[in-house]
């Protein structure tokens, strides 16, 4: 084993890498900007596009109520509503937009109500419609406050107490600590964009050095030199791995700004509420290096794995088109992490990718389970090496490398 | 000095099955000669050379090259040889330089020699215009030279060059076959494959023909004219070859 000639040919992978456009852009620029313009981009846009639906005054149609005049009058004076009245076409408006939701109320409501009989109202809305959801919030609150009111008059008519209908109060709390909170709630993505950038960043230099080279036809000179063809390919896993390291640490790093950016904006705006509080994600520099040191065994298995398959391939073109499945292979396990429930165990701790997905989650609440930390480094160190020896294998089969 | 003893390649091709691409080939060159070996396409010049530079292993056989068995020895065989070709490409995004030295560095070469070493080939070989020219923009007379350079870089006693003039102008040409000559006038053991006659009878001290894998026919210029009682070279390879030539093969 000589690190000599790992070296040398490193230090010419790298001076190679550091003037190829492709490799710079997926290993530096794309992480780079990526977090800053994916999370606060994204979050201000949401929270501008929020804004405004709630400022815009909708229009709900009013059915009926002709001989319920209390109901109708107290429709109309709500904020921020505008009662327009029926027309034939009303559920067309809704779906079109034009309006955003109707009210119905029965005939002889009022009278009903004075009578103790039971009616319906009924609101039309636009399900899953931001702004129609909007109207109909109001409108429901309106009815339902009426009801209580209605609920309270009968029950002071009758001398009874309010107590009657509530014997007791049902009340929730969050005892978790902030940060475990907001976690939960982004852990699972932090993960889930490391280990996908730790493979976008391999993927490019992984191609070129591989199906690039037999492409450019410098396979051929590579090889009748004297350097053995495992110098060879651990140089260039080397590079690869570098490239795969870059980018998750330039976007662990970018991610930390931009967080701790969206946190402060959220601050200065005031908005105290729980969704901005949620945001507010707490990474130290010690959750960072956790995040980092799990994704190092991803990283090389990646970079041995993509190196492996992309040799198979004759041209770059080809190589693109059997790594690019692959993106499918990763992000399945990374996102399943992210589903709700899904919970670190025993099995799925050796599941590569998931676990360390899985595990980051924990990591970012500041939760370190050190059993499931070893058996998930070790695991991951073990298809590490498993994918480099096959690399190493592969670039020993003259089928693979002059394939014709 | 070159000795390819019973050299044997076996492919296997899902279509035609077994594939004989080199047959049992015998052959030695000698130092401060030329060896031409001469066949049509797909006759098994490549794959020779290639097993001769240790890129691929024989099925069968063996061949040793100063001293180093292929099989054995094949990093120590690479030490001792320059291998050029038109499929042997350079490194487009470094610089006439950096190529050369990162061959030179991948030979075992410590940096004073290295630098002593390029120094002279850029010298000799007329390239200190475009030293700091990244491959990628050198012209193929250029690319040839910085070729060139980087199988000299090593000062190997053995040279093998497969098809080098194949798809070049004749200007560049000539300055491989002027480099081939000046290899053998430097004492170096050298063989190339063509396919080219007008190439094997100006440059061949000793001619061997292939055809479908197997070396058909050996000798000197003269020996070959006199054995098949025809001047011409074109004349004499048909005469050897007609009998094997298969269409199928000439792929």
């Amino acid at each position: 084993m000589s690190f000599r000639n790992v070296g040398i040919v490193y230090r010419k992978e790298l001076t190679e890498a550091l003037r190829d456009r492709r490799t710079l852009i997926s290993t530096i620029v794309v992480p780079l900007f990526l977090f800053p313009v994916l999370s606060v981009g994204f979050g201000a846009l949401a929270v501008s596009l929020v804004g405004k639906a709630k400022e815009e005054t909708p229009k709900v149609i009013l059915r009926g109520g002709e001989d319920s005049p209390a109901v109708v009058e107290g429709l109309k004076k709500l904020d921020k509503i505008e009662i327009v009245s029926d027309g034939p076409n009303w559920k067309d408006q809704i779906i079109n937009k034009e309006v955003r939701a109707a009210v119905e109320i029965p005939a002889g409501f009022q009278a009903d109500l004075a009578a103790q009989k039971s009616d319906t109202v009924n609101i039309y809305d636009y399900e899953g419609e931001l702004k129609s959801e909007f109207a109909t919030d109001k409108v429901e609150k309106y009815m339902k406050d009426y009801r209580d009111k209605v609920v309270k008059d009968r029950l002071a008519a009758k001398n009874l107490p309010e107590s009657v209908l509530k014997p007791f109060e049902v009340k929730r709390e969050n005892v978790a600590p902030p940060e475990k909170v907001s976690g939960a709630a982004f852990g699972g993505i932090i993960g889930y964009m490391v280990i996908l950038l730790c493979m976008t960043g391999a993927m490019y230099p992984a191609m070129d050095l591989t199906a690039g080279e037999k492409e450019r036809g410098t396979m051929e000179t590579i090889l009748s030199s004297p350097i053995s063809r495992m110098h060879l390919v651990l140089g260039k896993f080397f590079l690869i791995l570098t490239a795969a390291l870059s980018t998750a640490a330039l976007s662990v790093m970018s991610m930390g700004v931009s967080f701790s950016v969206l946190g402060h904006y959220t601050q200065q705006a005031g908005n105290a509420n729980h969704d901005a509080a949620a945001l507010v994600l707490k990474l130290d520099l010690k959750t960072v290096l956790s995040v980092f040191l799990m994704a190092l065994p991803v990283a090389v298995l990646f970079s041995a794995a993509l190196m492996t398959i992309a040799l198979f391939a004759k041209t770059y073109k080809e190589a693109q088109s059997y790594l690019t499945p692959m993106t499918f292979v990763v992000i399945i396990p990374a996102v399943a992490a992210m589903l709700p429930g899904v919970e670190l165990t025993q099995k799925l701790a050796l599941v590569p990718i998931l676990n360390v997905s899985l595990l980051c989650k924990e990591l970012v609440t500041g939760t370190y389970h050190w059993n499931y930390i070893a058996i998930i480094f070790s695991s991951t160190c073990v298809y590490a090496a498993v994918a480099l020896f096959l690399a190493i294998k592969m670039f020993q089969r003259e089928s693979v490398l002059f394939r014709s | 000095m070159i000795e390819a003893r019973s050299l044997s390649k076996r492919f296997q091709d899902k279509k035609r099955g077994e594939i004989r691409a080199v047959d049992n080939v015998s052959f030695t060159c000698q130092p401060g000669q030329i060896y031409g070996l001469l066949g049509a396409n797909g006759a098994g010049k490549t794959t020779t050379l290639r097993m001769l530079a240790t890129i691929l292993e024989p099925t069968d056989g063996t061949a040793v090259i100063c001293g180093h068995d292929v099989i054995e020895e094949p990093e120590k065989v690479r030490a001792n040889v320059g291998f050029l070709s038109t499929a042997t490409a350079l490194y487009r995004r470094l610089t006439a330089q950096e190529f050369v030295e990162y061959f030179g560095r991948l030979n075992g070469l410590d940096e004073p020699t290295l630098k002593k070493r390029v120094d002279d080939i850029f010298n000799r070989l007329d390239m200190n215009g475009f030293r700091d020219r990244r491959c990628d923009k050198l012209s193929t007379g250029m690319m040839q030279k910085t070729s060139i350079a980087r199988t000299l870089v090593h000062d190997p006693p053995v040279m093998i060059f497969d098809e080098p003039t194949n798809g070049l102008d004749i200007m560049t040409a000539r300055t491989i076959t002027a480099f081939i000559r000046e290899c053998r006038d430097n004492g170096k053991t050298v063989i190339f494959s063509t396919h080219i006659m007008s190439e094997v009878e100006k440059l061949c001290d000793v001619i061997g023909i292939i055809q479908s894998g197997k070396l058909l026919a050996e000798g000197t210029l003269p020996q070959l004219r006199e054995k098949y009682g025809e001047q011409d070279l074109e004349e004499i390879f048909v005469k050897v070859v007609s009998p094997h030539y298969t269409v199928s093969e000439a792929n």
